[in-house]
């Protein structure tokens, strides 16, 4: 860890409570839901932590409290460092304040989030899906959404899937 | 073809109607371009100058409907694309045909998920299939040639 990044982290971590993780020398940070928009603002304002790489979120289903966490890559291009923060949310209506106001290109990524895992974001300008119809139900990667297999038509069964399967007409 | 015996050549062919519209209608195919995935490679190449799909009679791909007659879906089609597909296939005015080039076109493919259609026939009417994942050009030529003949069966009393 190099000392910009020592320096914001031991700032974090006092002012905030967060817990340090450190893994083949990538650095994260854990921190609880009602921090995560003071931590933000203070490394984008302080620690010069400019650019939001990445915003995405990991499903530990069967897991319930908590099952999410929203993942937020920081980058410094000031310094070249890199400092993940992760947010831990429960299985229950998982809401987290939006990052938004902070790093306004997380736009379409909340949407992506919320599309996909369901994690709503408060505050968000524009939550919409972004990737899946707009009337779908259900997102698909949460870990206890069915997977949609359909079965393959073989020779011993192709007349009976053949008698379902809806084709389309003229 | 008794006429030219008795009149001599007068550079005059005798034919049925039938006959006449199936040949225009095989030889001046227009394509529908709706490549959507790594299919869409391999009919490019199909259309390029190594495999030379003009051969056929359909060297240009319309982006647009209502200028062709051939819709060509080469890739998977997920459940968001299928209204698109759909409404495109409407706009296209008839006669009509659509070959599903691929694997992933005619039957989901290895795509077997909540995402994607299971096979393009759901959507629209398909009267060629063509395998292969992707399908070289030589086989969407074969599927290609497989509908010409199609055509040239078609008969006058079943046109709607």
């Amino acid at each position: 860890m190099n000392d910009h990044l020592h320096k914001a982290v031991d700032a974090i971590q006092s002012r905030f409570g967060a817990s340090l993780h450190q893994y083949a020398g990538e650095v994260t940070l854990i921190l609880g839901r009602e921090h995560i928009l003071e931590a933000a603002q203070a490394l984008r304002d302080e620690f010069q932590f400019e650019m939001m790489v990445d915003e995405t979120a990991v499903d530990y289903w069967p897991q319930q409290e908590p099952r999410f966490h929203v993942v937020y890559q920081l980058y410094s291009m000031s310094h070249n460092v890199l400092l993940r923060l992760r947010v831990p949310l429960d299985g229950n209506a998982p809401h987290v304040e939006t990052m938004e106001k902070i790093y306004p290109g997380v736009n379409w990524k909340e949407r992506e989030i919320w599309d996909m895992f369901g994690i709503h974001f408060d505050g968000h300008s524009d939550l919409r899906r972004i990737l899946m119809p707009h009337d779908w139900q259900g997102h698909p990667l949460r870990k206890d959404y069915p997977l949609g297999y359909e079965e393959v038509q073989f020779t011993f069964n192709q007349q009976a899937i053949d008698e379902t399967k809806p084709y389309a007409k003229e | 073809m008794g006429l030219e015996q008795k009149t001599g050549n007068m550079g005059v062919v005798t034919t049925t109607l039938e006959q006449v519209i199936n040949w225009s209608r095989t030889y001046s195919m227009w394509p529908m371009l709706f490549g959507l995935a790594c299919c869409a490679i391999e009919m490019m190449a199909a259309q390029a100058s190594n495999y030379d799909m003009s051969r056929f009679g359909m060297e240009l791909m319309r982006p647009s409907p209502r200028q062709s007659d051939l819709m060509i879906v080469a890739g998977r089609v997920t459940r968001k694309m299928a209204p698109v597909l759909r409404k495109l296939y409407d706009q296209m005015p008839d006669p009509k045909w659509v070959i599903a080039m691929g694997d992933c076109a005619s039957c989901g493919g290895v795509f077997n998920n909540y995402a994607v259609v299971q096979g393009v026939d759901e959507v629209v009417p398909v009267d060629i299939y063509v395998s292969g994942c992707p399908p070289r050009p030589e086989g969407l030529l074969h599927g290609v040639m497989t509908l010409h003949e199609k055509i040239k069966r078609e008969r006058l009393k079943d046109w709607k």
